[in-house]
């Protein structure tokens, strides 16, 4: 038992997780807390191990497709997608050029949706509320979109090895034209919401800073480093699919405010941007998108026969709405299934960068600081506050951490 | 503009509310009573919002066409089709079943196709709806 003195000058321990409201995955945080003020951060990993790589080493390559969409709910392009061109890499596949921009189509709109669903949470975060219905309402259009051009809202089973399954035709053509156009009307109006609202700059501006070397020297992916000024994007620095004949750059929020913060309003700010830089990209697809085939083997049992005899590994990768996605596949040539199977998701990369982010925070911006990443992981609902030292013991859940979050808003707003 | 969502929240306000009101505009009280109503023909169900072309609904069989050949089986990512031995034929079970439409890409002779039905809950995972044969 420590002495009266030295408990006055020490600070609290503050685990979240394994379960909690802004991770939606579990993951453990270790907050040492120096009053409001965080002054020390470690991640425990690994409580949502699923083993989906080594149920996928026991299925067929057409089988794994849809386990791959499985991953992550969000993500529902870009891991079968990553999965399909790392198995086309092993196996000498070559892709149609229609699929290639059908696939750029897909996956932008999906980044639409990701963005979007994004902005919702973040406002979400914050206490504002009536700004998660507007913009989910918006992200509805994208989902009727979707399922209008795959058949489903999230799992949209479109990819196969090879190309894609359906084909976009002139029939689908005015509904994507009036969707498009009715983001691209709307755009403005987000714009002024999410950067111009009083409420938001008090809850962003300055919070969770995450500086250009630190972006660099964890890693970071995604949104999440080039809101810190790092120029990383796969799309334009090993451009896949089509993105290479299409006009891409990379988004920086200094493209609109002249400079770089690395502040949680400077992600808003890169995936607004990054929104607007997909609505151009389905439109130059969609003007640029040449005839022939969507898929090069259509008999199923001829490709699965390819693959089988198929000894060799493979690499795919691609741009997530998070970040860059890996996966890498090997065949032995005697077996159907894949040998190995890995994959590395985004999030995984932007863990790390939460250490320098939270360092120095109040526990109230724990949520917002914590979403403003888009962590793809699942919901929460509690957390455990122990006093260091003594045995007094308390509960923080969902709705008690949220309310800190409300009031910390109300109180900037006196 | 100091707080620029205002005049947005504002403007919602004489607006009508944008979600579908399926399959009640209020909670009924008595749910199992509201479904009676409704299938004795007292109450009326507000209609879902009608599902595009080309939407992946409950599976449909044509029993006659099939040869089975077992392909639908052998792509199927969830292990939802059964083939039964002595007839030849194949058996679906929804409740197991994806909705990737998979099996309708590999049939050879095209004897399954995906309906527009998506109305499927059930208590019981085998019941009557949830099985196609």
């Amino acid at each position: 038992m420590t002495s009266k003195k030295q408990i006055t000058k020490t600070t609290y321990q503050l685990p979240i997780g394994p379960i909690h409201p802004a991770l939606k995955e579990p993951v453990m945080f270790k907050f040492e807390i120096d009053g409001e003020r965080i002054t020390s951060v470690d991640v425990e990993l690994g409580h949502v191990h699923r083993a989906i790589e080594w149920a996928g080493m026991r299925r067929n390559p057409i089988q794994v497709i849809y386990l791959a969409e499985r991953i992550c709910g969000i993500c529902a392009f870009v891991h079968p997608m990553a999965y399909c061109r790392a198995v086309e890499n092993a196996c000498d596949i070559q892709v149609p050029e229609r699929a290639d921009y059908l696939r750029v189509v897909h996956g932008e709109l999906e980044r639409i949706c990701s963005h979007m669903l994004w902005a919702g949470v973040a406002a979400h975060e914050i206490g504002f509320d009536s700004v998660l219905f507007l913009t989910w309402e918006m992200r509805e259009k994208a989902l009727d979109l979707t399922e209008y051009l795959t058949g489903n809202r999230v799992t949209k089973g479109i990819l196969t090895i090879g190309g894609v399954r359906r084909d976009i035709t002139t029939e689908h053509l005015p509904k994507i034209k009036e969707t498009l156009k009715y983001f691209k009307d709307n755009f403005e109006k987000l714009r002024r919401i999410f950067l111009e609202d009083k409420t938001f700059k008090l809850r962003t501006q300055g919070c969770g800073i995450l500086t250009y070397e630190d972006a660099l020297r964890l890693c970071a992916v995604g949104p999440t480093t080039r809101a810190s000024g790092v120029k990383k994007d796969t799309r334009v620095d090993q451009p896949y699919a089509a993105y290479s004949d299409l006009e891409i750059d990379y988004m920086t929020p200094d493209i609109l405010t002249g400079k770089v913060k690395g502040d949680v309003y400077d992600r808003i700010i890169v995936r607004l941007l990054e929104v607007k830089q997909s609505i151009s990209l389905i439109e130059q697809a969609l003007d640029q998108i040449p005839g022939g085939d969507i898929v090069s083997e259509p008999k199923i049992p001829k490709l699965l026969s390819i693959i089988k005899k198929t000894a060799g590994e493979g690499i795919g990768r691609d741009e997530a709405p998070r970040g860059e996605v890996v996966h890498y596949v090997k065949f032995d040539g005697e077996h159907e299934e894949p040998f190995t199977w890995k994959v590395r998701a985004s999030t995984y990369n932007n863990i790390l960068p939460w250490i320098p982010m939270l360092m120095g925070n109040q526990i109230a911006d724990i949520p917002i600081v914590a979403a403003s990443t888009d962590p793809c992981m699942s919901c929460t609902n509690r957390v455990t506050i122990i006093e260091n030292g003594s045995k007094k013991k308390y509960m923080l859940d969902k709705e008690q951490l949220h309310r800190l979050s409300i009031q910390k808003t109300r109180r900037l707003m006196k | 503009m100091k707080f620029t969502m205002l005049p947005q929240v504002f403007a919602q306000m004489f607006k009508k509310p944008w979600t579908n009101k399926f399959p009640a505009k209020y909670q009924p009280s008595n749910t199992t009573k509201y479904l009676q109503n409704v299938s004795e023909g007292k109450a009326k169900i507000n209609p879902p919002i009608q599902t595009p072309k080309g939407f992946r609904g409950k599976i449909k069989y044509d029993k006659e066409k099939c040869i089975g050949c077992k392909l639908c089986i052998r792509v199927c990512p969830c292990g939802a089709i059964e083939f039964k031995e002595q007839e030849k034929k194949v058996k679906f079970y929804l409740a197991r079943c994806c909705f990737c439409s998979q099996c309708n890409d590999v049939c050879p002779v095209k004897c399954i196709s995906m309906s527009d039905e998506f109305l499927l809950a059930d208590a019981d995972p085998y019941s009557k709806d949830l099985i196609v044969e």
